[in-house]
């Protein structure tokens, strides 16, 4: 019972900075927003008995992605960057994607079998560490590598433009 | 009440705790008095520290420090603290006001957030009940990412204070912290690991029952051990790495535009975050509470924090300041390789 109230206060906050993201005119107020909508979602995470996951959560996303996106945005001219808003009135092209979107979602959430909100009581007392990194360096050895190979390019490529030309 | 009187209460109370509701409300309410405490203790240690730092400071420089508010002007805290109370807070005509004003809280709540995690000391039982009481808010089991996940967060504070101000020296000063923590983390983080390899647990209470019986850390993870300070200094802002406000440079940086109250929250931060990172030191490489037992190990333990707390104050008045690109070069092109070849020796003589 008190774990349904608490996932309906995580669930309500994170649906709504995430719709703050996108309505804030500022990009810094939007990019705070972005910090607490992934605090809620670490805070399902420790929910479905995952803290590890909930840990790596604010330790990549919180701790170091948005630092940078923030890094970035203070680099910006904000009266200039306050022009372009993500929802721009008029647009028939996003509302109707909109539209289909919701649609999509309400069909495949009353297809599927994970209407409950109730989540297994069985406690993982080493926080899934173990279970984690066997998976990750046995079963899924090939994609984890893959995704390491992609992250290593796109490093490379940031490099590559980043750097001034040379003569 | 006579001694007779309170062992007749006794079975009484013994069947009231045998009771699974009274205790689940207990629990809760233990919970709560030593987050109160904890907060309590950690809000005012600012305190004596600026006192100590003032004074080591003195005696460092061969001058004498505080003398003139009470005796050995051991009263000077609290003459700063009502004078920084009563000065006027202003907030710059041309900042952003909302996040100039919630910047310094934004700072100083993961601060005061890792210290859930933190063990004190191991479980005591109180007498006459039997009732045990574990010396920590709670033993987490991914405790230590914990610490260095929320410690990381403080930085939003920093960065969002130097924006909000609107001054060059401000932002500046938010700019400089905000790539020099994401760059350290790193390095105190794989410092970290070496310690976890060996003790197979991210738990912090396992960690410091591992190094029972002088096994301490230390002596197995001298590098890590090195590398985990200087990191450590980097991460709290102080010298040889207080970049973001340097006053040759930058005026006061992030916090130049601040004044009273929420001058001092960026203080009591910087403090805060001194006191967690000598605890996690202690933590990890020192043996946490385990000491000869003529003490209780909760003394040991702030013995210890107090020795890793002089010597952050030491290395701040002995050493000068880096430059900024020697910083970065530091960071990333000395400390990461080091602690990535920690981490791989450590590897290879475990297996």
């Amino acid at each position: 019972m008190a774990e349904q109230i608490f996932f309906f206060i995580f669930a309500v906050l994170a649906v709504g900075s995430a719709i703050a993201v996108v309505s804030f005119k500022n990009p810094v107020y939007s990019v705070l927003s972005l910090m607490v909508c992934f605090l809620q979602m670490a805070a399902l995470f420790v929910m479905l008995r995952s803290p590890f996951l909930a840990v790596v959560q604010v330790f990549v996303y919180v701790g170091a992605v948005l630092v940078l996106f923030l890094f970035v945005i203070m680099m910006l001219d904000i009266r200039k960057a306050r022009m372009d808003q993500f929802i721009t009135g008029g647009n028939f092209w996003a509302i109707g994607l909109l539209g289909i979107l919701i649609i999509e979602m309400i069909l495949i959430i009353s297809k599927s079998r994970l209407t409950s909100i109730t989540v297994s009581s069985e406690l993982r007392l080493d926080g899934g560490v173990r279970e984690i990194g066997e998976a990750l360096f046995t079963k899924y050895i090939l994609p984890f590598e893959i995704v390491s190979f992609i992250l290593l390019v796109a490093l490379m490529g940031a490099i590559v433009l980043g750097r001034k030309e040379l003569r | 009440m006579g001694q007779e009187e309170i062992r007749g209460l006794l079975p009484v109370l013994e069947l009231y705790l045998s009771n699974p509701l009274v205790i689940m409300m207990l629990e809760i309410l233990l919970i709560f008095i030593k987050v109160v405490v904890v907060t309590l203790v950690v809000f005012s240690l600012p305190l004596p520290l600026t006192y100590m730092e003032r004074k080591v400071a003195g005696h460092i420089q061969v001058r004498l420090g505080p003398m003139r508010v009470g005796p050995h002007g051991i009263l000077q805290p609290l003459a700063d603290m009502i004078k920084l109370f009563f000065k006027e807070d202003i907030i710059p005509s041309k900042a952003d006001p909302w996040l100039f004003r919630i910047a310094p809280v934004i700072s100083m709540v993961p601060v005061f957030a890792v210290f859930a995690t933190i063990p004190f000391g191991d479980k005591i039982t109180i007498p006459f009940i039997n009732y045990e009481v574990s010396m920590y808010i709670s033993d987490m089991n991914v405790g230590i990412l914990y610490v260095l996940a929320i410690a990381g967060l403080s930085v939003y504070g920093i960065i969002l204070g130097g924006w909000a101000s609107n001054s060059k020296y401000a932002l500046l000063g938010g700019l400089r912290s905000s790539a020099q923590m994401i760059s350290y983390e790193l390095a105190l983080s794989f410092a970290c690991i070496g310690v976890v390899m060996i003790v197979n647990s991210l738990s912090l209470v396992d960690i410091v029952k591992a190094q029972s019986g002088w096994h301490w850390n230390i002596f197995y993870q001298p590098v890590g051990f090195v590398i985990f300070f200087i990191a450590g200094l980097a991460e709290i802002n102080r010298i040889p790495f207080d970049l973001p406000e340097d006053e040759g440079t930058l005026g006061a940086g992030y916090h130049s535009e601040y004044s009273s109250m929420r001058f001092a929250f960026f203080m009591l931060t910087e403090y805060v975050a001194m006191v967690s990172m000598s605890i996690l030191a202690v933590l990890l490489f020192f043996g946490g509470w385990n000491g000869p037992s003529f003490l209780p190990g909760i003394i040991w333990f702030v013995i210890k924090v107090v020795l890793c707390i002089y010597f952050f104050m030491w290395t701040r008045f002995t050493f000068p300041r880096y430059r900024y690109d020697q910083l970065m070069s530091i960071g990333w092109k000395v400390l990461l390789p080091l602690s990535l070849l920690n981490i791989l020796i450590t590897g290879l003589i475990i297996i």
